[in-house]
């Protein structure tokens, strides 16, 4: 019984993390929700309904990175840039990091905070990385950083195991908003 | 006569356009591979998989050495770890490494740790800083400079750390499992499966790997400008 109602309120809590990004994404004449909270744990469960279980006209821009990796934190700011200038059609920039849960009060907020990062933060507070990477995208070795941009009304997503460049992805994003 | 004629032409066409048709596919099938191919996509070459021999590979260990894999042909087996000195996951399961060391090597299962990270890229990764820290955490086993990442790329490595068990069959080192260690990088007590740690333990009770590949965040290894 116990573990039934666990998995109720999990289940539910799902929903509600999966629901944020739709609800306020950044619709024309939207203002941008405001920050909140810095960041938002999940679990898996949470990203795979965002990933497989929706079907919006939002195009995703969903970036694996850490305050760790170098490559991840140098393309920080085209993400957001492509946030800010995509702002007026259906664009939502997600952040996925990967830190260590144990960091995120000493380390993960700290740096969102110095960054002034805009777009929506999750960290995926998971072990066993191995049961979900390759429902990410089944050519993802797991090294970061990693993007995957999706369409789920259209079907489409591109996936990227390397970093971008703005010009990279404002070509790539280009293809799903203009056809 | 005249229908057996009509018959052989609707024969013809029929034929014909089952061709068209396929042509058809065959093109709409390869626009996307050709699709999924730009130049800029796919850095990593696809290494080898379970079940292939490696070649043989010589580097420079921190001790000044030069260590082969085939100075290993006495051995039942090497567990190959990719690894390096600038990344978090790479530190954070380096006393996992010395312990599978500690448990295998005696068995015949030695450890080799070879670093492809570029040190043009992270100074942590210098030959001098791989000295310091094989020589800090006291590494029982070789800590190889893969500076050109000739190894990294022949193996298919992607990010550090990342395992590669290979068994000696008759003098031919072949690709056993490849992975990562274990399932839980942040908290070596939360661990609950132990891909490395199984996979060896099979092969030494001479039964089959069952997880023969998985795959784990890490350290991209940035592949150096050709």
């Amino acid at each position: 019984m116990n573990k039934l109602l666990f998995f109720c309120a999990l289940s539910f809590c799902s929903l509600a993390f999966a629901q944020e990004p739709t609800q306020h994404g950044p619709l024309p004449g939207e203002a941008p929700a405001p920050n909140a909270q810095p960041l938002v744990q999940v679990k898996w469960e949470t990203l795979d309904t965002l990933l497989h279980h929706q079907d919006s006209d939002t195009t995703y821009i969903i970036n694996f990175w850490a305050t760790w990796c170098r490559p991840c934190v140098a393309e920080l700011p085209h993400f957001e840039e492509v946030q800010a200038n995509f702002a007026h059609q259906k664009v939502r920039v997600l952040l996925v990091s990967m830190d260590f849960a144990k960091d995120i009060e000493d380390r993960v907020v700290p740096f969102i905070e110095r960054h002034n990062i805009k777009s929506t933060v999750w960290l995926l507070n998971e072990t066993d990385a191995n049961r979900w990477i390759e429902r990410v995208d089944s050519t993802w070795s797991g090294a970061l950083p990693a993007t995957l941009i999706l369409n789920p009304a259209r079907g489409r997503r591109s996936f990227y195991e390397k970093p971008l460049d703005y010009e990279t992805l404002a070509r790539e994003l280009s293809y799903f908003t203009d056809y | 006569m005249n229908t057996d004629n009509a018959k052989r032409r609707i024969t013809l066409w029929m034929v014909l356009a089952f061709l068209t048709s396929l042509g058809a596919v065959a093109v709409a099938l390869s626009l996307p591979a050709q699709l999924r191919t730009r130049p800029d996509a796919g850095l990593a070459p696809a290494g080898y998989q379970v079940g292939e021999a490696v070649a043989n590979f010589r580097l420079k260990n921190v001790n000044g050495s030069m260590v082969s894999l085939s100075d290993y042909s006495s051995k039942k087996g090497v567990m190959v770890v990719f690894t390096c000195n600038h990344c978090p996951f790479a530190k954070a399961y380096e006393d996992r490494i010395i312990a599978l060391h500690a448990k295998f090597a005696s068995q015949g299962y030695p450890v080799l740790a070879v670093n492809p990270s570029d040190p043009t890229d992270y100074e942590d990764d210098t030959f001098e800083k791989m000295k310091e820290r094989a020589s800090s955490k006291g590494y029982p086993y070789p800590y190889l400079a893969d500076d050109a990442q000739t190894v990294a790329q022949a193996f298919g490595a992607t990010r550090t750390p990342h395992v590669f068990v290979l068994k000696n069959s008759g003098g031919r080192f072949v690709v056993q499992y490849i992975g990562t260690i274990d399932d839980n990088p942040q908290d070596p007590a939360g661990v609950t499966k132990r891909y490395v740690d199984d996979a060896v333990t099979n092969l030494l009770a001479n039964k089959p790997v069952v997880t023969t590949t998985t795959k784990a965040i890490g350290c991209a290894i940035k592949w150096k400008d050709i």
